[in-house]
């Protein structure tokens, strides 16, 4: 097939701009957070694969400690719902908010949320929803899509968001000072914050033994839209659950220094349901949504590991294609190496539009390095390729593989092949009409041919021993 | 990998000498042959070696790539240790081929992926060589691209510390050393503009430290990015670690 795969077009045709600002958010801190974790585990490894093994267990009885999940929070005085697919998920949130008259509410970051895009249905029918985290407050005015999982506004520079703000009304005046552009948020925010009626959270972790919720952020912007409303809602996916909260210990220490460097996140909050009769505020009425959205279809895939991720970003700060394409060229809010496995099994009938992500890496393995589960992306990657050609997925520019078998399953067509390729000092494929590999070998020059001399000098060689 | 934890080691050995060796890095093959003999090793060379199978296995295509290392695993059938000059076909045996028959456990597949090194690994934990005797007649600033198929096993530092110890090398350390050149086998042609500016961004930052010798442990990185240095003019002098070795040998 000739043609070109989508996320290589993003690569090509991605401003420079652009490109330099995810070059630079994403290496930027690399070492830092290398650092952190082997500053102070001697063996972080042994951590990473302890988080593993937790996710796993908890992947492998999912069913039963949601149900334990479930009674605790609902002894807490939480209204639990569970929702099959997106469409669900939003409508349960759309009723709930209804049936407590919430016209305005605050939205604090959420992955969940991105996945199901509840803000434009929330908007669309008729309630005002503002993101509070500043990233996503800054791509809600631009229209925009994050494009990474922690610094959703990684491929914007200050003056862009300075830009913004004026355009918006945020500001009377242009002033990119990243101080004053967050001060003036916050002014913004805040007066948003007061007149809200609910506030919409995800959870990074549901412990099951005791239904509390923990919501990590660095900002505290999910505290503020909290505090001052009568209705929390939270939007979690089912793999969100771990099994006891002494199991936080592990993953608070990984997720923190996995995602931005620090020893742990500056916020992070405890939710043991709605207010209690001696808390001076917080919401009355707490709703929690579980999404399931295809994640039980990727438990019963061959890439269930996928599902241990705590959404850390880590894998998309390494990953050298994430750094070269951005995380648009991605086209879903999973972004990088965490996404080329995510998004082809989430979407499940979508596969074939997302059959590019998994063969858009060079398998170099930065990302397992890093990931705090230790998922081995580059081996679901190749699971998801072996899945696409099975299921006859076409795909743009690849090189058919059969005659390759076939020539490297008898010795002695190798060897003519070898030698003949030396004779006319070129490859087959140099010839084929395949447009990337023609960009490909455009790009570079292929080295002279040899083909067959070694094996000649080691039969001389032999020779001359004997 | 953990079948990789008893490898056996030993003084007669496979040599695989990967396609890239066969069609342009004789010299490579040659060096491998020659450094294993100066530590006294017998070194035999299958005949009926083709390729390991890697890019059908990296395209998707596992039942052609499961066909090819089938072949390779009989061809090297035995008991001896299979030496390999690249860290990616290395990996390839003993871990991309234990993916491939993950459903269908192989016998032959197993044990070729149990007896299988990557050269500079198989020289100073097979061989326990951890300094080498060799020297440059000058001063020699050598750039080391840790290929990425050699995360998480020995060879990275293994090849670190054999080129350190020879006399006049000096390692320039460069920036963004973790990141991959972007070469990948067929992903370099299935997407490249990514692995092309992937690997314009690695030579930036090799060429920045003005090294007299790019190094690496795989064939591939080093001939994408000559490739791509010599079409934009800033060609760079390229060997394999195991040709540092044997030249540097007196
Ligand atoms: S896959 Fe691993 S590294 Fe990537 S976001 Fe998830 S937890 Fe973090």
């Amino acid at each position: 097939m000739i043609g070109i795969q989508p996320i290589d077009q993003y690569a090509r045709d991605i401003s420079d701009e652009k490109q330099a600002s995810v070059i630079d958010g994403s290496s930027k801190g690399t070492d830092k957070r290398f650092h952190v974790l082997h500053h102070d585990y001697p063996d972080p490894d042994a951590l990473r694969k302890l988080a593993a093994a937790i996710k796993d267990h908890t992947l492998h009885h999912l069913g039963e400690y949601l149900e334990k999940a479930e009674k605790a929070l609902i002894q807490r005085g939480v209204n639990v719902h569970f929702a099959a697919t997106d469409e669900d998920a939003r409508q349960t949130i759309l009723s709930v908010l209804r049936q407590h008259g919430v016209t305005q509410l605050t939205k604090s970051k959420s992955m969940a949320a991105e996945e199901i895009h509840l803000n434009p249905f929330l908007i669309e029918n008729g309630i005002e929803c503002l993101e509070s985290d500043l990233g996503e407050f800054i791509i809600q005015l631009d229209g925009d899509e994050p494009s990474h999982i922690v610094k959703p506004i990684i491929h914007l520079n200050r003056r862009d968001i300075a830009k913004t703000f004026l355009r918006e009304g945020i500001a009377n005046d242009y002033n990119d000072d990243p101080e004053t552009i967050t001060r003036r948020a916050r002014v913004h925010l805040r007066e948003k914050y007061m007149v809200a009626q609910a506030g919409i959270t995800g959870a990074n972790f549901v412990c099951a033994d005791t239904g509390r919720l923990t919501l990590v952020t660095n900002e505290g912007n999910s505290r503020f839209g909290m505090a001052p409303v009568p209705v929390h809602i939270a939007l979690i996916g089912i793999e969100k659950i771990i099994p006891q909260e002494k199991d936080l210990a592990v993953f608070l220490n990984l997720l923190g220094r996995s995602a931005t460097g620090q020893q742990l996140t500056v916020y992070t909050e405890f939710i043991n349901g709605p207010r209690s009769a001696n808390q001076p505020d917080g919401p009355e009425h707490m709703h929690v949504v579980f999404m399931d959205n295809g994640r039980t279809d990727v438990l019963a895939s061959n890439c269930k590991e996928i599902l241990r991720c705590i959404r850390c970003g880590a894998c998309q700060n390494v990953c050298p294609v994430y750094r070269q394409a951005s995380g648009h060229a991605y086209r879903s809010p999973y972004g990088g190496p965490v996404g080329a496995v995510l998004s082809p099994l989430l979407f499940g009938s979508r596969f074939p539009e997302f059959a590019d992500l998994p063969k858009a890496s060079s398998l170099c393995g930065a990302c397992n390095e890093v990931c705090p589960v230790d998922i081995p992306i580059p081996d679901l990657l190749l699971r998801l390729r072996d899945k696409a050609k099975r299921e006859s997925v076409p795909s743009a520019g690849a090189i058919p593989m059969s005659p390759f078998a076939t020539l490297a399953t008898s010795p002695s067509l190798w060897r003519t092949a070898m030698t003949m390729s030396k004779a006319m000092n070129h490859l087959p494929i140099q010839v084929a009409p395949i447009k990337p590999l023609q960009d490909w070998l455009g790009q570079r020059t292929l080295p002279d041919s040899h083909g067959g001399d070694f094996r000649k000098w080691m039969k001389e060689r032999k020779k001359d021993r004997s | 990998m953990a079948s990789q934890l008893q490898r056996p080691s030993g003084k007669r050995v496979l040599l695989m000498g990967t396609c890239l060796c066969d069609a342009f890095y004789d010299d490579v093959a040659r060096a491998t042959v020659e450094v294993l003999e100066h530590l006294g090793v017998t070194v035999e060379f299958p005949d009926n070696q083709t390729c390991c199978g890697q890019p059908a296995f990296n395209s998707g295509d596992w039942v052609a790539s499961r066909k090819v290392a089938r072949h390779t695993a009989s061809v090297f059938a035995g008991e001896q240790p299979v030496i390999v000059p690249s860290g990616s076909c290395a990996a390839m045996n003993f871990h991309g081929n234990i993916l491939q028959f993950e459903e269908n456990p192989d016998a032959a597949i197993d044990s070729l992926a149990r007896r299988t090194w990557e050269v500079m690994d198989f020289i100073a934990n097979g061989l326990g060589i951890t300094k080498w005797p060799g020297k440059f007649a000058e001063p020699t600033r050598i750039a080391f691209h840790r290929s990425c198929h050699s995360r998480g096993t020995g060879s990275g530092e293994a090849t670190l510390a054999l080129l350190a110890s020879i006399e006049n090398a000096i390692i320039t350390p460069f920036g963004q050393d973790e990141q991959c050149c972007g070469f990948g086998g067929t992903f370099s042609v299935t997407f490249p503009h990514i692995s092309g500016r992937m690997g314009s961004l690695k030579l930036d930052h090799l060429l920045a430290t003005k090294p007299d010798i790019l190094v690496s442990g795989d064939m591939s990185c080093l001939m994408h990015l000559n490739g791509l240095a010599v079409a934009q003019g800033r060609p760079i002098k390229h060997l394999h670690a195991i040709q540092i070795l044997r030249n540097s040998l007196p």
